[in-house]
């Protein structure tokens, strides 16, 4: 058994040390967002932040995560209450067929935490680990702009709920 | 999507074959008993014309179902406009349940930008014939005339006020009825709901870790499939002691048929390990039988072909004095889902049910019926959503490898999805092709003749036919690979867009079919369109350098049909195109055009590119459509997927090819098969939208993608000041053009 805290809660996880983050979250929390796209670090779909980095689960063992604290896109927000790089991707509409988009969203949530202003080529530079196939790209940097946007006015109003 | 897929065991016990095909079987009935030659009701009411195999009005609200699958183009979302628009109810008050054998009516395959012409349509006609019957009803129960009464909000409405809900009007089978061949549309003027930006309504799950693909789902008792796929074509499994196999962690069960050898195990990641185990512990015996990858214009043209003389003008008079040739190649390419593939299958009381992101569920159906040797009503496919699938890709072959498995364990879900290297080494890619053109101008410098041959393979492998399915080409007592046929015209397969669009006084085009596939091939987003668009539009933008004039304005002056000029007009508007220009230091400008299929939506884009004239590196820099797809629905959806198809034509133009060598395929990841990363995305991307109210639908889902590849060959060719024929236009293909 090894404890991993995940989206603020702490569990106990039955699986084997060298299983990477991706099947501990979707096989044993029954988490949706990460997504599984390669099992190589190449393609992003299952980025989700380590101790406030973007990590790539499929290539992350257990073993690695003693003590530290995981955040999926599913610690966010929920639909009624998105988080603001949820309600930004969904005003922006930046989904096609949205498989790549938990993974999108979480690097652009790590950046966003680190630098709450990011420039367009900040946004670029960031997100090129992860892949689109649709070519949603367009719609996906609007989404970050906008968030990073919505951030800086919640934190004006709300004093910091932005996660 | 058809959700929620976390289903529980009520559910899925229901979902177990239970539900009877009411319609289909009425279907067959009406086919039957159809005049023939008579007049069909529009769209897929042709083939499947009771109103309630599109319309329901029922305790569980109103439903509207289709036999299309969304793959992310979200047409759910369009369909649920169009479905409340025409029935008079808001947006909220639809359901919309998509493609299923056990609820849907059977629409085929969800492909050729046909699901708003054919589901769409049929929806349009259902849902204002379902409100007319309402009305008729009212006005019988009123005893007042139809024409005084009117629909609002979900009421038919009298005029001192009297209400009836359509709830408490729909009784019995009234709605169980063939459509008539007319329907009284809605004014296209009136219109609340559609052609509205509606925001779809599978966003919110997707954005938020909702359970919206089959690859989430979680079935109780469900365990997990990995396969060990043969390392080549017709490799054959000589050895393979799989004890040491079964003794692993958490392994249910090793299935080896034939060639075909999965392992089951109750965790994913255990499936994952015993699968590498499996994998070394299995020998293969491989033949070479791959074609030189290097040499693929000598190596399509060299296959036999059946060559058809496609279309053909001939006026004698006028003649051409200065003429061009060129040749055009295409690699075979991928279709790259960034979700492999992925299907839940279960076996229940002799019944297979298989979730499955799949394009066609009735023909799948049949696929997978064939190769477990059992009637079609012993399986049921239910489309749930996957990753983007761009066309055929392993979508199908994952179905039936769950079923191939989960018959092995009765009553047992079992989920399987494929591994990286599986889904780029096995998916069916997009046929390699070659295309030779020849033209000639005269004194005006219009085109006096015309020639366009194209060498191609068909571009659809898709089952029915349980032997396209790799499974059961693997299994033992294997199913045969049905002979390919090229795909009929006017839509075409290889020959897709092949007969130009413009006006021509002499035209000859050739298809050269080519039966023989060297590597597995099918359907891939705008088939044959994407390589004859790219060649045609190219050897126009070349034309009309030979003849002095302005790309923009060369085509024009062979161009009759006034959308198709309205749209080239739009974009070299929006883009700012003018005559003559000339693009800044390093970069270039390119126009391309064409109508899908020649008879779906126009699409032109005006592109600018720049290219590194140190490394050779291409980039666009920006890029204006305008489309026309008929009557919108929703113009948002049709924004998001011309900018999708710019974006992935791009890459594909730029940077894609499978490779092998003379035994295996080797472009087995996103390292050796690269595309598009946000580096190379461009500046800007604007769709503008001509609409047509009261038109038909076009659709948009592949319109884009022929002319986004020739916009950027010819922005690239006016960048570097050489012309690149070869797809796909590498950075050292360009540099060593530029170099020589």
């Amino acid at each position: 058994m090894t404890t991993l805290k995940v989206n603020g809660h702490d569990h106990e996880i039955d699986a084997d040390p060298d299983t990477p983050l991706l099947y501990v979250l979707r096989d044993e929390l029954k988490l949706n967002a990460a997504k599984f796209g390669c099992g190589l670090g190449q393609c992003g779909a299952c980025t989700v932040i380590v101790d406030g980095k973007a990590v790539l689960s499929c290539v992350t063992p257990l073993l690695l995560l003693k003590g530290k604290e995981v955040t999926t896109l599913e610690g966010l927000g929920t639909v009624e209450k998105p988080a603001p790089i949820q309600r930004a991707f969904i005003e922006e509409q930046a989904a096609q067929c949205g498989y790549c988009i938990a993974g999108m969203m979480m690097r652009a949530q790590a950046l966003l935490q680190r630098t709450p202003k990011p420039t367009d080529a900040q946004i670029r530079s960031e997100l090129q680990t992860n892949l689109c196939r649709c070519g949603t790209h367009m719609r996906i940097l609007r989404a970050v702009h906008r968030a990073a946007h919505l951030m800086d006015t919640a934190e004006l109003t709300t004093n910091g709920s932005a996660q | 999507m058809n959700g929620p897929v976390n289903l529980d065991r009520r559910q899925v016990l229901a979902g177990g074959g239970a539900l009877v095909v009411s319609f289909s079987l009425s279907d067959a009935f009406a086919q039957e008993h159809a005049a023939a030659g008579a007049p069909k009701p529009p769209g897929s009411l042709a083939t499947s014309p009771y109103l309630d195999a599109w319309i329901r009005i029922d305790a569980d609200g109103i439903t509207a179902f289709t036999g299309k699958a969304e793959l992310g183009q979200g047409f759910k979302t369009a369909f649920q406009q169009i479905a409340a628009e025409e029935l008079d109810v808001p947006f909220e008050a639809i359901k919309v349940v998509t493609a299923d054998t056990g609820r849907t009516a059977n629409e085929g395959y969800t492909a050729g930008s046909h699901s708003m012409q054919d589901s769409g349509t049929a929806i349009l006609n259902a849902a204002a014939q379902v409100r007319a019957l309402l009305i008729a009803e009212a006005a019988r129960r009123l005893d007042l005339p139809a024409e005084n009464l009117r629909t609002d909000n979900g009421s038919v409405v009298a005029p001192d006020g009297r209400r009836f809900g359509y709830g408490d009007l729909v009784a019995g089978d009234m709605l169980h009825v063939q459509a008539e061949v007319k329907s009284n549309l809605k004014d296209p003027a009136t219109y609340k709901v559609m052609g509205q930006p509606v925001p779809r309504v599978d966003i919110p799950a997707k954005v938020t870790g909702g359970a919206a693909y089959v690859q989430d789902m979680r079935l109780p008792g469900m365990v997990h499939a990995r396969l060990v796929r043969p390392p080549s074509y017709g490799a054959e499994l000589t050895e393979c002691d799989t004890s040491s196999i079964e003794k692993l962690p958490g392994v249910v069960k090793v299935v080896r048929n034939g060639n075909f050898l999965a392992v089951v195990a109750k965790k994913e990641f255990q499936a994952i390990k015993a699968m590498r185990a499996l994998s070394t512990v299995a020998k293969w015996n491989e033949k070479a039988g791959l074609p030189n990858q290097n040499d693929l214009l000598h190596v399509i043209t060299g296959l036999p072909s059946k060559d058809s003389v496609i279309f053909e003008v001939s006026n004698p008079a006028v003649s051409g004095q200065r003429t061009l040739e060129a040749t055009y190649t295409r690699p075979y390419q991928s279709h790259g889902s960034i979700g492999p593939s992925c299907a839940v299958a279960q076996l229940n009381n002799d019944v297979m049910t298989v979730w499955t992101h799949t394009q066609g569920v009735y023909p799948d159906r049949q696929g997978v019926a064939e190769m477990l040797r059992v009637p079609p009503a012993k399986v049921r496919l239910i489309h749930v959503e996957g990753s983007g699938c761009y066309g055929h890709n392993g979508a199908d072959d994952a179905a039936a490898d769950a079923a191939l498995i989960a018959r092995e364990l009765p009553g047992i879900p079992v989920r399987v999805q494929w591994m990286r290297e599986q889904e780029h080494g096995w998916e069916p890619y997009g046929p390699a092709m070659v295309t030779k053109l020849k033209a000639s101008l005269d004194d005006s410098g219009a085109i006096a003749s015309w020639n366009f041959e194209v060498w191609s393979n068909t571009h659809s492998m898709r089952p029915g036919g349980g032997g396209c399915m790799l499974a059961a080409q693997h299994m033992a007592n294997p199913l045969p690979i049905p002979e390919p046929k090229p795909l009929p015209l006017p839509e075409g397969g290889g020959d897709r867009n092949a007969i130009p669009i413009y006006k021509f006084p002499n035209a000859h085009v050739v298809h050269h079919f080519i039966p023989s596939m060297p590597v597995r091939i099918s359907a891939m987003r705008a088939l044959g369109a994407y390589h004859n668009v790219f060649s045609i539009e190219s050897f126009m933008s070349e034309l009309a350098e030979l003849a002095g004039a302005d790309p923009v304005e060369f085509r024009l002056k062979h161009l009759d049909d006034p959308r198709a000029r309205d749209v080239v007009e739009k974009a070299a508007k929006e883009f700012g195109w003018q005559k003559g220009q000339k693009a800044p230091q390093d970069h270039g400008y390119g126009f391309a055009f064409a109508r899908y299929k020649n008879l779906a939506a126009y699409c032109a884009i005006a592109s600018e590119v720049e290219i590194n004239r140190e490394t050779g590196r291409p980039r666009l820099v920006r890029a204006v459509a305008a489309v026309d797809s008929g009557q919108v629905v929703n113009p948002d959806g049709i924004a998001n997927q011309v900018e999708g198809a710019i974006l992935q034509s791009m890459s594909w133009t730029l940077y894609e090819a499978v490779t092998f060598d003379d035994v295996r395929i080797t472009s087995i990841d996103w390292q050796t098969y690269p595309i598009l990363r946000f580096d190379a995305v461009p500046e800007k991307v604007d769709v503008h939208i001509i609409n047509r109210p009261g038109q038909p639908f076009l659709g948009s889902g592949e319109t884009g993608q022929g002319p986004a590849a020739a916009s950027v060959a010819n922005a690239v060719a006016n960048a570097a000041g050489k012309r690149l024929r070869d797809l796909p236009l590498t950075r050292l293909k360009i540099k060593d053009a530029i170099d020589a």
